[in-house]
């Protein structure tokens, strides 16, 4: 601990396991951490900030996410993940985008600007298929079709939704068998662990009650996350990838702000994500 | 056992809600009773509010 490292904060409205782990590794490493709540948070652009210098994101809502980092970058202050990261992130097209830019494996995925285009879109990607916001997690109102009646009816309830944003749609091919996924945690550019993720529902969030158990960390699997989580600019990221039926894998999305509650209890005392986590900021901070 | 600081109320049911002295400002806890989420407005002295409501963009 150099006297001249830098100040950290940890920027979250909601400490939950995951922020809290992290707070008290901080101080385990004898770090001074600043707790920072973005409902209390304001940033005159163009101004120094007399907060912290580094500053790990954890809000858990995207849109106060993303200014925060934008604002706080504004005023020289390093965040971790990048506005920029967590602006990818946080769009499932963007995230799609970059991954097809760096010829990363990802599900074929096509974006319609409206609805109707949208159907189109579906009948030559093909049944079964899933549509998805562009912004938004935990699987919330990911819908799988079926067929083109389903698709219409889906596709009409969004036409009707207010937000702009809503109508244009973000559609993907359903990749077969996918009754697991695969989490990854990248820490600094390294895998630091995997869990396959198992559910009843077709979506295999842990929020929605998916089952975690512990994957090997293989070559093939550390190389993708690795590589889908510097795609994006992320130093920090969960990176869900799905196994094809021919066993190849492909990446599913990018989160920024990786909730690892799950990963943390199939590993035990074999892995501290939230040390792994604290590592990193404090090597930050004393470069 | 963990110590327990003193236990504020729930601010619904007034169900007493021990904390932990490893308690944090803005930490989510349950309450026992209503197992409503209540968020640690304070530590010193130990003080609940109800949580936030899940916003449509919360997530990972
Ligand atoms: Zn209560």
């Amino acid at each position: 601990m150099s006297s001249a490292a830098a100040r950290l904060g940890v920027l979250a409205s909601r400490v939950r396991f995951e922020e809290k782990n992290i707070l008290t590794a901080l101080e385990r490493r004898g770090v001074a951490c600043e707790q920072i709540d973005p409902r209390a948070l304001s940033v005159r652009a163009g101004t120094p900030w007399d907060g912290p210098q580094i500053v790990l994101n954890r809000e858990v809502g995207h849109y106060r996410a993303l200014y925060a980092a934008s604002a706080l970058e504004s005023a020289g202050v390093t965040v971790l993940n990048s506005a920029a990261a967590t602006a990818v992130c946080g769009d499932k097209w963007q995230t799609s985008a970059a991954l097809v830019a760096r010829g990363l494996p990802t599900p074929e995925t096509t974006l319609a600007l409206t609805p109707d285009a949208a159907l189109k879109a579906l009948e030559e990607l093909g049944y079964p298929a899933v549509i998805k916001p562009l912004v938004g997690s935990w699987g919330r109102l990911v819908t799988r079709v079926t067929d083109r009646a389903m698709a219409e009816a889906v596709l009409e309830h969004l036409a009707a939704l207010p937000s702009p944003q809503s109508h244009i749609v973000y559609v993907q091919r359903e990749v077969a068998k996918a009754d697991r996924d695969i989490r990854v945690l990248v820490v600094g550019g390294r895998a630091v662990g995997a869990t396959y993720r198992r559910s009843e529902d077709w979506r295999t969030n842990v929020a929605r009650g998916a089952v975690s158990e512990r994957c090997p960390l293989e070559a093939d699997l550390t190389e993708l996350a690795v590589a889908a989580a510097d795609t994006v600019g992320a130093c920090v990221a969960g990176v869900d990838l799905l196994e094809e039926p021919g066993g190849r894998l492909t990446v599913l999305e990018v989160n920024d702000r990786v909730e690892f509650r799950g990963l943390q209890s199939t590993y035990g005392s074999d892995l501290d994500v939230a040390d792994t986590i604290a590592a990193l900021l404090t090597a930050k901070a004393e470069s | 056992m963990q110590e327990t600081l003193v236990a504020p109320e729930c601010p619904e049911c007034d169900a007493e809600v021990s904390l932990g002295t490893d308690a944090r400002v803005s930490e989510i806890v349950e309450c026992p009773e209503c197992r409503l989420e209540l968020e640690i407005e304070s530590v010193e002295p130990p003080r609940l509010l109800l949580a936030p409501e899940v916003e449509e963009d919360w997530g990972e």
